[in-house]
Protein backbone atom coordinates (compact mmCIF):
# COMPACT_ATOMS: atom_id res chain seq x y z
CA UNK A 1 0.00 0.00 0.00
CA UNK A 2 1.58 3.59 -0.71
CA UNK A 3 1.86 5.86 2.06
CA UNK A 4 -0.87 8.13 0.89
CA UNK A 5 -4.27 7.56 -0.29
CA UNK A 6 -4.28 10.79 -2.54
CA UNK A 7 -1.30 12.07 -3.84
CA UNK A 8 -1.79 15.32 -6.26
CA UNK A 9 1.54 16.67 -7.84
CA UNK A 10 1.70 20.34 -9.60
CA UNK A 11 -1.74 19.87 -10.85
CA UNK A 12 -3.23 22.09 -13.20
CA UNK A 13 -6.60 22.50 -14.55
CA UNK A 14 -8.25 24.97 -17.53
CA UNK A 15 -11.89 25.42 -18.00
CA UNK A 16 -13.33 27.63 -20.28
CA UNK A 17 -9.74 29.14 -21.54
CA UNK A 18 -8.60 30.07 -17.80
CA UNK A 19 -6.85 28.44 -15.46
CA UNK A 20 -8.95 27.76 -12.14
CA UNK A 21 -5.96 25.24 -10.57
CA UNK A 22 -2.55 26.99 -10.59
CA UNK A 23 -0.54 23.75 -9.99
CA UNK A 24 -1.84 22.47 -6.72
CA UNK A 25 0.09 20.03 -5.09
CA UNK A 26 -0.93 17.18 -1.96
CA UNK A 27 -1.28 14.77 -0.07
CA UNK A 28 -4.48 12.60 2.11
CA UNK A 29 -3.41 10.16 4.18
CA UNK A 30 -5.21 6.91 4.76
CA UNK A 31 -7.93 6.70 7.24
CA UNK A 32 -8.36 9.99 8.50
CA UNK A 33 -11.03 12.28 7.84
CA UNK A 34 -9.46 15.16 5.46
CA UNK A 35 -11.11 18.57 5.27
CA UNK A 36 -10.80 20.52 2.12
CA UNK A 37 -11.73 24.24 3.15
CA UNK A 38 -12.36 27.22 0.81
CA UNK A 39 -14.25 30.02 -0.11
CA UNK A 40 -16.65 29.13 -2.64
CA UNK A 41 -15.79 29.19 -6.45
CA UNK A 42 -11.85 28.78 -5.01
CA UNK A 43 -11.52 25.39 -6.88
CA UNK A 44 -12.44 22.86 -4.27
CA UNK A 45 -15.25 20.74 -6.27
CA UNK A 46 -12.09 20.81 -9.52
CA UNK A 47 -9.67 19.35 -7.47
CA UNK A 48 -12.27 16.98 -6.03
CA UNK A 49 -13.66 15.89 -10.01
CA UNK A 50 -9.85 15.76 -11.31
CA UNK A 51 -9.53 13.32 -7.94
CA UNK A 52 -12.51 11.09 -8.67
CA UNK A 53 -11.02 10.87 -12.64
CA UNK A 54 -14.03 12.42 -13.90
CA UNK A 55 -12.20 16.52 -14.71
CA UNK A 56 -9.93 17.17 -17.84
CA UNK A 57 -6.72 18.20 -16.55
CA UNK A 58 -3.95 20.37 -18.31
CA UNK A 59 -1.05 19.53 -16.39
CA UNK A 60 0.82 17.52 -13.48
CA UNK A 61 -0.36 14.08 -11.35
CA UNK A 62 -3.33 12.51 -9.58
CA UNK A 63 -2.84 9.67 -8.23
CA UNK A 64 -5.26 7.85 -6.01
CA UNK A 65 -4.59 4.30 -4.18
CA UNK A 66 -1.45 4.10 -5.86
CA UNK A 67 -3.38 4.43 -9.54
CA UNK A 68 -3.96 7.38 -11.77
CA UNK A 69 -6.84 9.25 -11.16
CA UNK A 70 -9.68 7.49 -13.39
CA UNK A 71 -7.96 4.35 -14.30
CA UNK A 72 -10.31 1.70 -14.82
CA UNK A 73 -9.19 -0.41 -11.73
CA UNK A 74 -10.36 2.19 -9.63
CA UNK A 75 -13.67 1.87 -11.16
CA UNK A 76 -13.62 -2.35 -10.22
CA UNK A 77 -13.81 -4.25 -7.59
CA UNK A 78 -10.56 -6.29 -7.03
CA UNK A 79 -13.24 -9.22 -6.32
CA UNK A 80 -16.97 -9.87 -5.15
CA UNK A 81 -16.18 -9.42 -1.35
CA UNK A 82 -13.40 -6.72 -1.83
CA UNK A 83 -14.21 -2.52 -1.09
CA UNK A 84 -15.09 -0.54 -3.78
CA UNK A 85 -12.29 1.39 -4.29
CA UNK A 86 -13.65 5.29 -4.43
CA UNK A 87 -17.14 6.36 -4.02
CA UNK A 88 -17.67 10.51 -5.23
CA UNK A 89 -20.58 12.48 -4.04
CA UNK A 90 -21.03 15.27 -5.79
CA UNK A 91 -22.71 18.51 -4.31
CA UNK A 92 -25.67 18.43 -6.10
CA UNK A 93 -27.59 15.32 -5.28
CA UNK A 94 -26.86 13.05 -8.02
CA UNK A 95 -29.74 10.64 -8.04
CA UNK A 96 -32.77 10.22 -9.85
CA UNK A 97 -35.66 12.55 -8.53
CA UNK A 98 -38.23 10.58 -10.58
CA UNK A 99 -37.33 7.30 -8.78
CA UNK A 100 -38.27 6.43 -4.77
CA UNK A 101 -35.24 6.37 -2.74
CA UNK A 102 -35.15 2.64 -2.44
CA UNK A 103 -35.25 2.30 -6.33
CA UNK A 104 -32.61 4.84 -6.88
CA UNK A 105 -31.12 2.97 -4.19
CA UNK A 106 -31.00 -0.65 -5.18
CA UNK A 107 -29.95 0.60 -9.12
CA UNK A 108 -26.69 2.06 -7.80
CA UNK A 109 -26.40 -1.70 -5.43
CA UNK A 110 -26.46 -3.93 -8.31
CA UNK A 111 -24.13 -1.38 -10.04
CA UNK A 112 -21.33 -1.75 -7.41
CA UNK A 113 -23.15 -5.22 -7.35
CA UNK A 114 -23.87 -5.49 -3.64
CA UNK A 115 -26.86 -6.92 -1.93
CA UNK A 116 -30.10 -5.76 -0.75
CA UNK A 117 -29.32 -6.09 2.72
CA UNK A 118 -26.88 -3.18 2.50
CA UNK A 119 -29.15 -1.45 0.79
CA UNK A 120 -31.16 -1.48 4.40
CA UNK A 121 -27.66 -0.47 5.92
CA UNK A 122 -26.77 2.52 4.00
CA UNK A 123 -30.39 4.00 4.36
CA UNK A 124 -30.53 3.27 8.36
CA UNK A 125 -26.87 4.91 8.20
CA UNK A 126 -27.82 8.05 6.80
CA UNK A 127 -31.65 8.38 8.98
CA UNK A 128 -33.99 7.61 5.86
CA UNK A 129 -35.11 3.99 6.18
CA UNK A 130 -38.67 5.91 6.93
CA UNK A 131 -38.89 7.34 3.28
CA UNK A 132 -38.03 4.75 1.81
CA UNK A 133 -40.81 4.29 -0.38
CA UNK A 134 -41.10 7.58 -1.05
CA UNK A 135 -40.34 9.48 -4.30
CA UNK A 136 -36.76 11.10 -3.90
CA UNK A 137 -37.75 14.24 -5.74
CA UNK A 138 -40.25 14.53 -2.95
CA UNK A 139 -37.73 14.81 -0.32
CA UNK A 140 -35.68 17.88 1.38
CA UNK A 141 -32.94 19.23 -0.06
CA UNK A 142 -30.80 17.65 2.58
CA UNK A 143 -32.73 14.33 2.26
CA UNK A 144 -32.16 14.32 -1.35
CA UNK A 145 -28.48 14.75 -0.16
CA UNK A 146 -28.31 12.27 1.78
CA UNK A 147 -29.85 9.51 -0.82
CA UNK A 148 -26.92 10.75 -2.38
CA UNK A 149 -24.39 9.97 0.15
CA UNK A 150 -26.13 6.66 1.23
CA UNK A 151 -26.02 5.58 -3.24
CA UNK A 152 -21.89 6.15 -2.19
CA UNK A 153 -21.47 4.19 0.47
CA UNK A 154 -23.12 0.76 -0.57
CA UNK A 155 -20.07 -0.18 -1.99
CA UNK A 156 -18.04 0.24 1.25
CA UNK A 157 -15.52 2.47 -0.62
CA UNK A 158 -12.00 2.75 0.64
CA UNK A 159 -12.00 6.44 -0.49
CA UNK A 160 -14.59 8.84 0.03
CA UNK A 161 -14.78 12.02 -1.45
CA UNK A 162 -17.26 14.32 -0.71
CA UNK A 163 -18.28 17.61 -1.97
CA UNK A 164 -19.92 19.69 0.57
CA UNK A 165 -21.75 17.10 2.54
CA UNK A 166 -23.51 18.93 5.48
CA UNK A 167 -24.25 22.13 3.48
CA UNK A 168 -27.98 23.74 4.62
CA UNK A 169 -28.42 20.24 6.95
CA UNK A 170 -29.68 20.79 10.31
CA UNK A 171 -27.22 20.96 13.31
CA UNK A 172 -27.95 17.89 14.90
CA UNK A 173 -28.13 15.95 11.78
CA UNK A 174 -24.82 17.59 10.64
CA UNK A 175 -23.32 16.38 13.85
CA UNK A 176 -24.58 13.11 13.21
CA UNK A 177 -23.03 12.89 9.70
CA UNK A 178 -19.34 14.26 11.28
CA UNK A 179 -20.00 10.99 13.49
CA UNK A 180 -20.39 8.72 10.96
CA UNK A 181 -17.66 9.87 8.86
CA UNK A 182 -15.11 9.65 12.17
CA UNK A 183 -16.46 6.14 12.54
CA UNK A 184 -15.86 5.06 8.86
CA UNK A 185 -12.30 6.51 8.67
CA UNK A 186 -11.86 4.08 11.96
CA UNK A 187 -12.84 1.21 9.99
CA UNK A 188 -10.15 2.41 7.48
CA UNK A 189 -12.04 4.63 5.12
CA UNK A 190 -10.45 7.76 3.80
CA UNK A 191 -12.35 10.47 3.56
CA UNK A 192 -11.80 13.86 1.69
CA UNK A 193 -14.93 16.09 2.59
CA UNK A 194 -14.87 19.94 1.46
CA UNK A 195 -16.98 23.09 2.96
CA UNK A 196 -16.84 26.04 2.71
CA UNK A 197 -17.98 26.57 6.13
CA UNK A 198 -14.77 27.27 8.34
CA UNK A 199 -17.36 25.75 11.94
CA UNK A 200 -16.52 22.59 10.00
CA UNK A 201 -12.41 22.55 10.22
CA UNK A 202 -12.69 21.51 13.76
CA UNK A 203 -14.66 18.13 13.02
CA UNK A 204 -11.66 17.07 10.40
CA UNK A 205 -8.23 15.59 11.38
CA UNK A 206 -6.07 16.82 8.88
CA UNK A 207 -7.01 20.33 6.54
CA UNK A 208 -6.41 21.47 2.90
CA UNK A 209 -7.10 25.39 2.96
CA UNK A 210 -7.75 26.41 -0.54
CA UNK A 211 -8.24 29.74 -2.02
CA UNK A 212 -8.78 31.32 -5.78
CA UNK A 213 -7.10 28.16 -6.89
CA UNK A 214 -3.87 27.59 -5.39
CA UNK A 215 -3.48 25.50 -2.20
CA UNK A 216 -2.50 27.86 0.71
CA UNK A 217 -1.57 25.06 3.70
CA UNK A 218 -1.86 21.00 4.67
CA UNK A 219 -2.41 21.44 8.39
CA UNK A 220 -4.47 20.12 11.21
CA UNK A 221 -7.17 22.39 13.45
CA UNK A 222 -4.52 22.84 16.01
CA UNK A 223 -1.64 23.61 14.15
CA UNK A 224 -3.58 25.98 12.11
CA UNK A 225 -5.00 27.27 15.99
CA UNK A 226 -0.74 26.98 17.42
CA UNK A 227 0.48 29.32 14.24
CA UNK A 228 -2.16 31.91 13.74
CA UNK A 229 -2.49 31.99 17.87
CA UNK A 230 -6.47 32.33 17.39
CA UNK A 231 -8.28 30.17 18.31
CA UNK A 232 -11.80 30.56 16.21
CA UNK A 233 -10.77 28.36 13.07
CA UNK A 234 -12.27 31.09 10.59
CA UNK A 235 -10.37 33.61 12.00
CA UNK A 236 -7.18 31.70 11.85
CA UNK A 237 -7.78 31.27 8.53
CA UNK A 238 -7.94 34.77 8.09
CA UNK A 239 -4.84 35.59 10.10
CA UNK A 240 -2.81 33.05 7.61
CA UNK A 241 -4.18 34.63 4.30
CA UNK A 242 -2.97 37.88 5.58
CA UNK A 243 0.04 36.47 6.93
CA UNK A 244 0.78 34.74 3.06
CA UNK A 245 -0.42 37.79 1.01
CA UNK A 246 2.36 39.79 3.04
CA UNK B 1 -20.13 -4.63 -20.76
CA UNK B 2 -22.35 -6.38 -17.81
CA UNK B 3 -25.52 -8.13 -18.22
CA UNK B 4 -26.66 -6.98 -15.24
CA UNK B 5 -25.98 -3.58 -15.07
CA UNK B 6 -27.63 -3.62 -18.53
CA UNK B 7 -30.66 -5.47 -17.45
CA UNK B 8 -30.63 -3.46 -14.24
CA UNK B 9 -30.31 0.16 -16.39
CA UNK B 10 -33.38 -1.13 -18.75
CA UNK B 11 -35.43 -1.50 -15.17
CA UNK B 12 -34.23 1.68 -13.40
CA UNK B 13 -35.84 3.32 -16.72
CA UNK B 14 -38.93 1.34 -16.71
CA UNK B 15 -38.98 2.45 -12.95
CA UNK B 16 -38.55 6.34 -14.13
CA UNK B 17 -41.47 6.09 -17.06
CA UNK B 18 -44.15 4.40 -14.58
CA UNK B 19 -43.71 7.08 -11.74
CA UNK B 20 -45.22 9.41 -14.92
CA UNK B 21 -48.03 7.66 -15.60
CA UNK B 22 -49.23 11.38 -17.52
CA UNK B 23 -46.84 10.98 -19.59
CA UNK B 24 -47.09 7.10 -20.47
CA UNK B 25 -51.33 7.74 -21.18
CA UNK B 26 -49.95 10.33 -23.55
CA UNK B 27 -47.71 8.13 -25.32
CA UNK B 28 -50.28 5.58 -25.77
CA UNK B 29 -53.19 8.00 -26.70
CA UNK B 30 -52.05 10.90 -28.66
CA UNK B 31 -50.78 9.30 -31.21
CA UNK B 32 -54.40 7.32 -31.66
CA UNK B 33 -56.00 10.85 -31.25
CA UNK B 34 -53.73 11.79 -34.39
CA UNK B 35 -54.71 9.33 -36.36
CA UNK B 36 -58.48 9.71 -35.48
CA UNK B 37 -58.12 13.40 -36.40
CA UNK B 38 -56.63 12.18 -39.66
CA UNK B 39 -59.17 9.99 -40.20
CA UNK B 40 -62.10 12.75 -40.01
CA UNK B 41 -59.54 15.66 -41.19
CA UNK B 42 -59.71 12.83 -44.97
CA UNK B 43 -63.63 12.13 -44.42
CA UNK B 44 -64.05 12.86 -48.27
CA UNK B 45 -60.48 11.00 -49.59
CA UNK B 46 -60.18 7.39 -47.95
CA UNK B 47 -57.62 6.88 -50.14
CA UNK B 48 -55.27 9.89 -48.97
CA UNK B 49 -56.09 8.97 -45.35
CA UNK B 50 -54.89 5.16 -46.41
CA UNK B 51 -51.54 6.99 -48.14
CA UNK B 52 -50.68 8.95 -44.93
CA UNK B 53 -52.57 7.56 -42.26
CA UNK B 54 -50.87 3.79 -42.56
CA UNK B 55 -47.29 4.45 -42.56
CA UNK B 56 -47.81 7.38 -39.75
CA UNK B 57 -48.45 4.26 -37.87
CA UNK B 58 -45.07 3.45 -37.89
CA UNK B 59 -43.72 6.56 -38.02
CA UNK B 60 -44.95 7.89 -34.78
CA UNK B 61 -42.94 5.99 -32.19
CA UNK B 62 -40.00 7.33 -34.43
CA UNK B 63 -40.93 11.14 -33.65
CA UNK B 64 -42.39 9.92 -29.73
CA UNK B 65 -39.36 7.99 -28.71
CA UNK B 66 -36.66 10.79 -30.45
CA UNK B 67 -37.89 13.64 -28.04
CA UNK B 68 -38.60 11.31 -24.93
CA UNK B 69 -35.05 9.85 -25.14
CA UNK B 70 -32.95 13.36 -25.61
CA UNK B 71 -34.92 14.56 -22.53
CA UNK B 72 -34.21 11.59 -20.12
CA UNK B 73 -30.71 11.55 -21.17
CA UNK B 74 -30.27 15.62 -21.33
CA UNK B 75 -31.37 15.26 -17.65
CA UNK B 76 -28.69 12.09 -16.93
CA UNK B 77 -26.35 14.97 -18.11
CA UNK B 78 -27.63 17.87 -16.02
CA UNK B 79 -28.70 16.05 -12.57
CA UNK B 80 -25.23 14.66 -12.31
CA UNK B 81 -26.46 10.94 -12.40
CA UNK B 82 -24.69 10.78 -15.57
CA UNK B 83 -21.37 11.99 -14.07
CA UNK B 84 -22.11 9.12 -11.11
CA UNK B 85 -22.70 6.16 -13.31
CA UNK B 86 -19.15 7.47 -15.08
CA UNK B 87 -16.84 6.95 -11.84
CA UNK B 88 -19.32 3.44 -11.38
CA UNK B 89 -18.48 0.01 -13.37
CA UNK B 90 -20.95 1.34 -15.47
CA UNK B 91 -19.73 0.43 -19.54
CA UNK B 92 -21.38 3.04 -21.89
CA UNK B 93 -22.19 0.12 -23.98
CA UNK B 94 -24.38 -0.75 -20.63
CA UNK B 95 -26.14 2.06 -20.81
CA UNK B 96 -26.85 2.59 -24.34
CA UNK B 97 -28.01 -1.13 -24.37
CA UNK B 98 -30.48 -0.43 -21.15
CA UNK B 99 -31.83 2.31 -22.43
CA UNK B 100 -32.66 0.41 -26.00
CA UNK B 101 -34.62 -2.29 -23.73
CA UNK B 102 -36.98 -0.15 -22.45
CA UNK B 103 -37.67 2.49 -24.78
CA UNK B 104 -37.46 -0.78 -27.25
CA UNK B 105 -40.13 -2.54 -25.28
CA UNK B 106 -42.26 0.98 -24.17
CA UNK B 107 -42.25 1.36 -28.17
CA UNK B 108 -43.54 -1.95 -28.59
CA UNK B 109 -46.72 -1.04 -26.44
CA UNK B 110 -47.34 2.31 -28.37
CA UNK B 111 -46.69 0.81 -31.75
CA UNK B 112 -49.33 -2.28 -30.64
CA UNK B 113 -51.51 0.31 -29.71
CA UNK B 114 -51.63 2.53 -32.98
CA UNK B 115 -51.69 -0.46 -34.78
CA UNK B 116 -54.78 -1.47 -33.30
CA UNK B 117 -56.37 1.69 -33.61
CA UNK B 118 -55.33 2.25 -37.15
CA UNK B 119 -55.88 -1.11 -38.96
CA UNK B 120 -58.57 -2.87 -36.65
CA UNK B 121 -60.60 -0.01 -35.62
CA UNK B 122 -60.08 2.74 -38.71
CA UNK B 123 -59.66 0.61 -41.18
CA UNK B 124 -56.55 0.93 -42.94
CA UNK B 125 -55.48 -1.51 -44.73
CA UNK B 126 -52.60 -3.44 -43.93
CA UNK B 127 -51.88 -5.68 -46.83
CA UNK B 128 -48.76 -7.96 -45.70
CA UNK B 129 -50.50 -7.96 -42.13
CA UNK B 130 -50.21 -5.36 -39.55
CA UNK B 131 -47.63 -7.31 -37.34
CA UNK B 132 -44.96 -5.91 -39.92
CA UNK B 133 -45.57 -2.76 -39.19
CA UNK B 134 -45.61 -2.75 -36.08
CA UNK B 135 -42.28 -4.70 -35.90
CA UNK B 136 -41.17 -1.58 -38.00
CA UNK B 137 -42.33 0.47 -35.78
CA UNK B 138 -39.99 -0.74 -33.11
CA UNK B 139 -36.87 -0.82 -35.77
CA UNK B 140 -38.24 3.24 -35.94
CA UNK B 141 -38.48 3.62 -32.62
CA UNK B 142 -34.85 2.17 -31.96
CA UNK B 143 -33.56 4.37 -34.74
CA UNK B 144 -35.81 7.82 -32.89
CA UNK B 145 -34.27 6.50 -29.61
CA UNK B 146 -30.63 6.64 -31.17
CA UNK B 147 -30.93 10.38 -32.62
CA UNK B 148 -31.89 11.54 -29.95
CA UNK B 149 -29.22 10.17 -27.42
CA UNK B 150 -27.31 11.98 -30.03
CA UNK B 151 -28.50 15.19 -29.98
CA UNK B 152 -28.80 15.36 -26.16
CA UNK B 153 -25.26 16.19 -26.52
CA UNK B 154 -25.53 18.94 -28.00
CA UNK B 155 -28.29 20.44 -25.84
CA UNK B 156 -27.83 22.21 -22.80
CA UNK B 157 -31.20 22.85 -21.63
CA UNK B 158 -34.52 20.90 -22.27
CA UNK B 159 -35.49 24.21 -24.32
CA UNK B 160 -33.28 23.33 -26.78
CA UNK B 161 -33.92 19.74 -26.65
CA UNK B 162 -37.52 19.94 -28.06
CA UNK B 163 -36.09 22.25 -30.39
CA UNK B 164 -34.45 19.52 -31.91
CA UNK B 165 -37.63 18.44 -32.79
CA UNK B 166 -38.76 21.12 -35.49
CA UNK B 167 -34.99 21.17 -36.13
CA UNK B 168 -34.05 17.54 -37.02
CA UNK B 169 -37.11 15.78 -37.30
CA UNK B 170 -39.57 17.97 -39.16
CA UNK B 171 -37.58 18.68 -42.51
CA UNK B 172 -36.80 14.80 -42.39
CA UNK B 173 -41.08 14.24 -42.43
CA UNK B 174 -41.24 16.29 -45.30
CA UNK B 175 -38.76 15.50 -47.58
CA UNK B 176 -39.10 11.36 -46.86
CA UNK B 177 -42.15 11.55 -49.41
CA UNK B 178 -44.81 10.83 -46.87
CA UNK B 179 -46.52 13.96 -48.02
CA UNK B 180 -45.25 14.51 -51.63
CA UNK B 181 -43.27 11.69 -53.36
CA UNK B 182 -39.69 12.53 -53.17
CA UNK B 183 -39.17 12.49 -57.29
CA UNK B 184 -41.48 15.36 -57.47
CA UNK B 185 -39.36 17.49 -55.44
CA UNK B 186 -36.80 20.09 -56.38
CA UNK B 187 -33.53 18.05 -57.49
CA UNK B 188 -31.53 18.96 -54.84
CA UNK B 189 -34.16 17.65 -52.04
CA UNK B 190 -34.65 14.71 -53.38
CA UNK B 191 -30.65 14.11 -53.58
CA UNK B 192 -30.98 15.29 -49.94
CA UNK B 193 -33.41 12.55 -48.98
CA UNK B 194 -31.31 9.90 -50.12
CA UNK B 195 -28.85 10.78 -46.72
CA UNK B 196 -31.84 10.98 -44.03
CA UNK B 197 -32.34 8.30 -42.10
CA UNK B 198 -36.33 8.75 -42.02
CA UNK B 199 -36.34 8.21 -45.76
CA UNK B 200 -35.46 4.41 -44.91
CA UNK B 201 -38.02 4.30 -42.11
CA UNK B 202 -40.81 5.66 -44.50
CA UNK B 203 -39.68 3.70 -47.67
CA UNK B 204 -40.30 0.83 -45.32
CA UNK B 205 -43.70 1.73 -44.02
CA UNK B 206 -45.05 2.59 -47.55
CA UNK B 207 -43.88 -0.64 -48.84
CA UNK B 208 -45.81 -2.49 -46.05
CA UNK B 209 -48.69 -0.69 -46.70
CA UNK B 210 -48.65 -0.98 -50.77
CA UNK B 211 -50.31 -4.33 -51.95
CA UNK B 212 -47.38 -4.82 -54.20
CA UNK B 213 -45.24 -7.84 -53.22
CA UNK B 214 -42.45 -6.83 -50.81
CA UNK B 215 -39.01 -7.09 -52.54
CA UNK B 216 -35.77 -7.28 -51.74
CA UNK B 217 -35.90 -3.55 -51.22
CA UNK B 218 -37.82 -3.75 -47.79
CA UNK B 219 -34.77 -5.67 -46.45
CA UNK B 220 -32.62 -2.94 -48.07
CA UNK B 221 -34.17 -0.57 -46.22
CA UNK B 222 -34.32 -2.43 -42.75
CA UNK B 223 -30.74 -2.37 -43.59
CA UNK B 224 -29.54 0.95 -43.72
CA UNK B 225 -32.30 1.85 -40.91
CA UNK B 226 -30.08 -0.35 -38.93
CA UNK B 227 -26.98 1.16 -40.14
CA UNK B 228 -28.54 4.62 -39.49
CA UNK B 229 -29.65 3.27 -35.98
CA UNK B 230 -25.94 1.79 -35.34
CA UNK B 231 -23.89 4.74 -36.35
CA UNK B 232 -26.15 7.24 -34.15
CA UNK B 233 -25.82 4.81 -31.22
CA UNK B 234 -21.70 4.65 -31.71
CA UNK B 235 -21.69 8.68 -31.99
CA UNK B 236 -23.53 9.23 -29.10
CA UNK B 237 -21.24 6.38 -27.26
CA UNK B 238 -18.70 9.49 -28.12
CA UNK B 239 -20.72 11.69 -26.23
CA UNK B 240 -20.74 9.74 -23.29
CA UNK B 241 -17.25 11.21 -21.72
CA UNK B 242 -16.06 9.84 -18.73
CA UNK B 243 -13.82 12.89 -18.72
CA UNK B 244 -15.31 16.74 -18.94
CA UNK B 245 -14.05 19.88 -19.08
Amino acid sequence: MTPNAIEVEDLRVVRGGEEVLHGISLSVPHGLVTGLLGPSGCGKTTLMRAIVGVQIVAGGTVEVLGLPAGSPALRSRVSRHARERVGYVTQAPSVYGDLTVLENLRYFATIVDTGHDRVAEVLDAVGLTGRAGQLTASLSGGERARVSLASALLGRPELLVLDEPTVGLDPVLRAELWEMFHALAATGTTLLVSSHVMDEAAECDRLLLMREGALLEQTTPQMLRDSTGEHDLGRAFLAMIKSAVE
Amino acid sequence: MSLRVTAATAQRVLWQIRHDPRTVAMLLVVPCFLLVLLRYVFDGRPETFQQIGAPLCGLFPFIVMFLVTSITMLRERTTGTLERLMTLPVAKLDLLAGYAIAFGALAAVQAATVCVVGFAVLGLAAPHGAVLIAVLAIANALLGMALGLLVSAFARTEFQAVQFMPALIFPQLLLCGLFVPRSAMAPLLEAVSWALPLTYAYDALARATDPAPLGSALFLDVVAIAAAGFAALALGALTLRRRTA
